[in-house]
């Protein structure tokens, strides 16, 4: 697929970078605003949408990006189940449960592990959104030819 | 309760177009409007008159906060409803590539 | 507020019977983005942030995903012919619809005017939330504290729906 014209590229180079730093400052402050894991890695994986549509698919080296992207959807959930699996060893021994002390409402180390959760949580959205947009997209062409 | 009745035709009109159409990328259309009346239709529940968002502040004195429950249960829904839309394109993607249309009289007729 | 809700609503409906009837793939992609845009005004009328951000991101996955199929496919829409089969089909729709009209007669008599909740079971909920998990979002002290099961079965599906269209779509990457 062929990229689009020069302003196109130029704006999308501006626009992506704001958009992903945007991502990142809602999941961050999750627990202090509106937002939160789902609505921060939806915006991250739009940022990347934008990019690879503007430039074309043939600037990108595919298959390193398809392993890329599985890879780091699994490593993340992975991650967050284990940060669950945790509870049964420390505080009260239950599944699932919140054992970091919770600090003063309102300031951005607070609410126990419920930020970390939410960084993962964003992270493997992010990576799944993408999975699905380059199977869905991108990779028809090549069959078949 | 006007808006209920609303929010109750467009379930009816996904469901009309979901019986009644023969293409498969209209099939898929009607089951997400079917999903988006739904999800109005929790969130019109919890609403109260002159309620504010769901956020503690320390600057408002006695607070009435809208009904976070069914915000909760919508969030995890919209999730689901992408997941869902995203895997009957990819199947009427892989129908198309073998049989060359989206009807589904003529892929039902064709067998084998 | 009511009067808002209902225009809204009322236009949601005319673009929702446009995309079913249209003759074009096209058109009725489109029509159904706006369904989805209009929501997310809905959603800012009824105080849920939260939700408008959500829903505006995935409506923008999701017009580009079906724009992308619709045009690499034809674009025309098949010619109704009212044969034994299609009549079969509108009836069947009729009857559906009588029988959930009923129902829906039956049940709106139990429900509270509109904007006059009850807060029964969040009572317990608005008053603990803040005191015990440390957050100042309610919706997010919900979602990942006291009903954090259901974000792990969220996840979950996402997870399986990545892997399942792999797996339906054969990819195997550039050779």
């Amino acid at each position: 697929m062929q990229g689009m014209s020069l302003i196109v590229k130029k704006v999308a180079q501006l626009m992506a970078g704001l958009i992903f730093i945007y991502g990142i400052y809602i999941i961050v402050h999750g627990h202090l605003t509106p937002g939160g894991g789902f609505a921060g890695g939806a915006l991250i994986a739009g940022s990347y949408i934008l990019a690879i549509l503007a430039y074309g698919s043939d600037t990108i080296k595919l298959k390193k990006e398809e392993t890329g992207t599985s890879l780091t959807e699994s490593i993340s959930i992975l991650f967050a189940l284990m940060m669950a699996v945790a509870g049964f060893f420390i505080g009260t021994k239950v599944f699932f449960n919140n054992y970091l002390p919770a600090g003063k409402i309102g300031e951005l180390v607070s609410a126990g592990v419920i930020p970390l959760y939410n960084i993962f949580i964003g992270i493997e959205v992010a990576a799944a959104l993408l999975t699905i947009f380059l199977a869905l997209i991108i990779y028809k062409e090549e069959i078949e030819g | 309760m006007i808006v209920y009745i609303l929010c109750f035709i467009l379930f009816l009109v996904g469901l009309y177009g979901l019986i009644t159409r023969r293409n498969l990328v209209k099939i898929v259309i009607s089951l997400s409007i079917m999903e988006f009346s739904i999800f109005i239709f929790l969130v019109l529940i919890g609403y109260i008159d002159g309620g504010i968002a769901p956020i503690v502040s320390e600057k408002i004195i006695n607070p009435e906060y809208v009904d976070p429950l069914p915000q909760a249960m919508v969030l995890t829904a919209i999730v689901i409803g992408l997941a869902t839309t995203a895997m009957l394109m990819s199947i009427a993607i892989r129908l198309y590539r073998k049989y060359k249309t989206f009807d589904i009289r003529v892929i039902k007729n064709l067998k084998g | 507020m009511e009067l808002a809700l209902s225009i809204l609503l009322g236009f949601m409906i005319i673009g929702a019977i446009f995309a079913i009837h249209a003759k074009d793939l096209l058109s009725a992609v489109i029509a159904a983005g706006i369904v989805g845009y209009s929501l997310v005004i809905c959603f800012l009328l009824l105080k849920a942030p939260d939700l408008a951000i959500v829903q505006i991101v995935v409506e923008t996955i999701t017009l580009i995903i079906m724009v992308a199929v619709v045009l690499d496919s034809t674009r025309e829409e098949l010619k109704i012919n009212i044969d034994r089969q299609q009549i079969l089909n509108i009836s069947l729709a009729l009857i559906f619809i009588l029988v959930l009209i009923f129902f829906f007669v039956q049940a709106i008599e139990t429900l509270n005017p509109f904007g006059q909740h009850s807060l029964r079971m969040a009572s317990a909920y608005v008053g603990e939330t803040a005191a015990k998990t440390g957050s100042a979002n309610l919706v997010t002290g919900v979602l990942f504290d006291f009903r954090g099961y259901d974000t792990l079965g969220e996840a979950t599906i996402l997870f399986t729906a990545a892997i399942g269209i792999l797996s339906i779509l054969r990819i195997k990457g550039k050779k």
